[in-house]
């Protein structure tokens, strides 16, 4: 838990030497609490006020951070328990699964690797792979490497994970897994090579232990696998949710780390993708899938994005005029709001009919149509207005405006408000846009 | 080293609402359906019993859906063509409740008549929507709710432009109603509030807080569940209702479900694509606290399925 300024000045020598440049110890102290300037600019502060002090600074849940080759996978660092309370920030990271003993590693590797999706005008990749040592991983690393720069978490024992270890030198991976019977010796591995320490346990007394054992031994950088291969899914969600209470609302250090999930552990595909859905909502900070299926990942990736949305901030686009496959003053004149996904959804299916188009975006507060248009925020006033404040009409020879279809009841106040307008009503989902269009507009 | 675990315990508790009535009670179904009753957020069996799971629902239609997705089409064949057929289709296929939607080209005779086709059809507890405009929907639903009195079917939707008829309508014919607002705690509890007091009990009514498909406002929808349920459980008596998502008729219009061609190679496969975009993201909102989900295809009813019995076991 962050300290206050009063609770930070008890713990400072209470002398005013001004040395740290402020006039009193409790003005530094409000300073330190706003995190605006470092407590090493204290000369006199005592050893154990610096440990307190930095303990109340570290996050509840810790950062971990993999990478490599200029990439970097991170969890942790959350602060709540329900993305409304503020927003989840460090989006879990989806690895793929190869085996080391597998011939075609490098292929399968290079084939994800170039995955590349577009959503609502953002990229999405793959974030990296998981390797399981069933075979020689020094070989399987340099194969991986060949046809990937992405963080690596290598899975499997001490002794089959050393040669792995050599070969990505100057990275970051993940190791999997620290368990009671091992623990010495892995937490000694991630040491040597400056991995991140994937720490497993049936039982969260077990995980605790261990975890504070494993930091003795000089380990910081851990992540928890905290349920039973193939548990059921109240089992991990009940996990997942109870090691996310005790670091947000006991600030337990023992358990505060992020979480890696294997969904795919009972080698069903349908569980696969319910438990990764799973781990995205609910507090998963890495999740490794047992191949590279577009399809599912497409979907995981898109969910991955609508519960890291930050609720605060709806995604919007810059209301204006937008020219859609070089419209001329014949082309027809469509409006929506500017809601990003209502934005994309509309432009999208416009672009990919070929056929030109003016898309006015009307400022409607972010918010979709049917939302907008409930809230007062798109109505035949907004929509007239957003027409005559872009000009439009200076753009067209023909004036007709295609409103959608979901406000159908607004066409006639539009026709008040815009006499000269040709008000035509379109499609209330937007994939029905190039259809309309053809049947309608030409 | 024991690491105690936090623990809630919250004073409010979500109310049981049963769907159906079986000829005891005055109606002809072959079982009845409850949901609703939890004391903790969702399948926290660690903190209290969760009595009743939540329940999955198939979408029908009284006639033949003109601009469904042929995933769909294909996977239903030519018990589109007929309500009864597709009924007993929905049920074989693990539906625990039918969602029959009415269609704007129905009349008041040709409503009844699909009404008690399913319901002769199917001994399940039945929902049944109007198309979704005010008046047709009042036109429809009232000659509906007196044909069948007594079954305990629920109504919809009723809206806070178009509630009062349907309200009646229930009240009389000893039926219940699902009570629509657009993703707004505030609306839904309002809403709540002008059904209650027309004197319909608390215990009839389902909340539909609307829920948009993965990649088109889930996350909207998905907070606003968190929240309903979170107030309920801390006492607001106006949130304590179950709530029920319309997923597949949010996911399969979504392009990714719905369309096959001129798609980024980058989604892959076209059918396993819409399961999943109809099963994952009705697997997030079951985690919101979603106690009766709404779905189209019969491979996603069995996917929640699994999820919904993985969810409920409290070793």
């Amino acid at each position: 838990m962050a300290l206050s300024g009063i609770q930070i000045y008890k713990l400072l020598p209470q002398t005013n030497c001004k040395e740290c440049g402020f006039p009193t110890c409790l003005a530094f102290a409000m300073k330190l609490a706003a995190k605006q300037v470092e407590l090493s600019s204290c000369p006199y502060v005592s050893e154990d006020s610096q440990q307190q002090l930095a303990e109340s600074a570290a996050p509840p849940i810790r950062l971990v951070a993999l990478k490599a080759g200029g990439y970097e996978v991170k969890a942790g660092n959350e602060t709540v328990l329900f993305r409304h309370d503020k927003t989840f920030y460090n989006k879990p990271g989806l690895f793929i699964q190869v085996n080391a003993a597998d011939g075609d590693i490098a292929k399968k590797v290079a084939a994800a690797d170039a995955y590349s999706v577009t959503y609502v005008g953002l990229e999405f990749t793959v974030d990296g792979f998981a390797i399981l040592a069933d075979g020689d991983l020094g070989a399987a690393v340099k194969a991986v490497r060949s046809a990937s720069k992405r963080p690596l978490i290598l899975i499997g024992d001490p002794a089959a994970l050393e040669p792995g270890l050599q070969a990505c030198q100057g990275e970051t991976p993940l190791l999997h897994a620290a368990d009671p019977s091992n623990w010495e010796t892995m937490a000694d591995l991630a040491k040597k090579y400056q991995a991140a320490l994937v720490v497993k346990a049936d039982t969260l007394d077990e995980l605790a232990d261990l975890t504070q054992k494993i930091q003795a031994r000089g380990v910081e950088d851990m992540v928890l696998d905290p349920v039973p291969a193939a548990s059921p899914l109240s089992q991990s969600l009940a996990a997942y949710v109870q090691l996310r209470r005790m670091a947000l609302k006991a600030n337990f250090r023992p358990l505060g780390y992020p979480i890696i999930s294997f969904p795919a552990a009972t080698g069903d595909p349908v569980r696969e993708s319910l438990f990764a859905a799973q781990a995205i909502a609910k507090y998963g900070g890495f999740v490794v899938l047992s191949e590279f299926k577009p399809e599912l990942l497409y979907a995981l990736l898109v969910l991955r994005e609508n519960i890291y949305t930050d609720p605060q901030k709806p995604i919007q686009v810059q209301p204006g005029v937008y020219e859609i496959n070089n419209p001329t003053p014949e082309s027809p004149v469509l409006v929506t709001t500017n809601f990003s996904i209502t934005y994309f959804a509309v432009a999208n299916e416009i672009e990919g009919s070929g056929l030109p188009a003016w898309l006015v975006v009307a400022d409607a507060e972010g918010m979709s149509v049917l939302t907008a248009w409930a809230a007062g925020k798109f109505d035949a006033e907004r929509i007239a207005k957003s027409i005559k404040e872009f000009d439009v009409a200076s753009k067209v020879s023909r004036k007709r405006v295609v409103l959608p279809g979901h406000v159908a009841v607004l066409s006639g106040e539009l026709e008040e408000e815009l006499p000269d307008w040709e008000i035509k009503v379109g499609p209330r989902e937007a994939v029905d846009i190039p259809a309309f269009y053809k049947q309608v507009l030409t | 080293m024991p690491v105690e675990i936090p623990k809630d315990k919250w004073p409010g508790s979500i109310r049981t609402v049963t769907l159906g009535a079986t000829a005891a009670d005055g109606g002809t179904r072959g079982l009845t359906v409850t949901v609703g009753g939890q004391t903790a957020l969702p399948y926290m069996h660690f903190e209290a019993q969760s009595p009743n799971p939540p329940v999955v629902a198939i979408e029908i239609k009284s006639e033949r859906p003109e601009d469904w997705s042929s995933i769909l089409t294909e996977a239903w064949g030519e018990a589109l063509d007929d309500p009864a057929r597709w009924a007993a289709r929905a049920q074989d296929a693990g539906a625990q409740v039918l969602v029959l939607a009415l269609s704007a080209n129905d009349t008041p005779e040709s409503a009844v008549k699909a009404v008690k086709a399913v319901l002769g059809a199917s001994g399940l507890p039945l929902i049944v929507l109007g198309p979704g405009q005010p008046e047709k929907d009042n036109d429809l639903l009232v000659p509906v709710a007196e044909a069948t009195k007594g079954e305990r079917l629920a109504l919809g939707l009723c809206e806070d432009k178009n509630y009062r008829t349907l309200v009646a309508a229930a009240m009389a014919n000893g039926h219940l109603v699902i009570a629509r607002a657009p993703m707004d705690v505030n609306l839904s509890k309002q809403l709540n509030i002008l059904i209650t007091d027309m004197g319909l009990p608390a215990d009839r009514i389902l909340m539909d807080p609307t829920t948009g498909a993965l990649g088109y406002g889930i996350e909207y929808g998905y907070s606003v569940m968190e929240r309903l349920r979170l107030a309920a459980l801390q006492g607001d008596s106006m949130t304590q209702l179950p709530m029920i998502v319309t997923v597949g008729f949010e996911t399969w219009k979504a392009k990714e479900a719905k369309v096959g061609e001129g798609v980024p190679e980058a989604w892959g496969d076209w059918r396993e694509r819409g399961l999943h975009w109809e099963s994952l993201t009705a697997a997030a909102l079951l985690e919101a606290g979603a106690d009766i989900i709404v779905l189209r295809h019969p491979e996603s009813v069995r996917r929640i399925k699994i999820a919904i019995d993985e969810l409920m076991v409290t070793a």
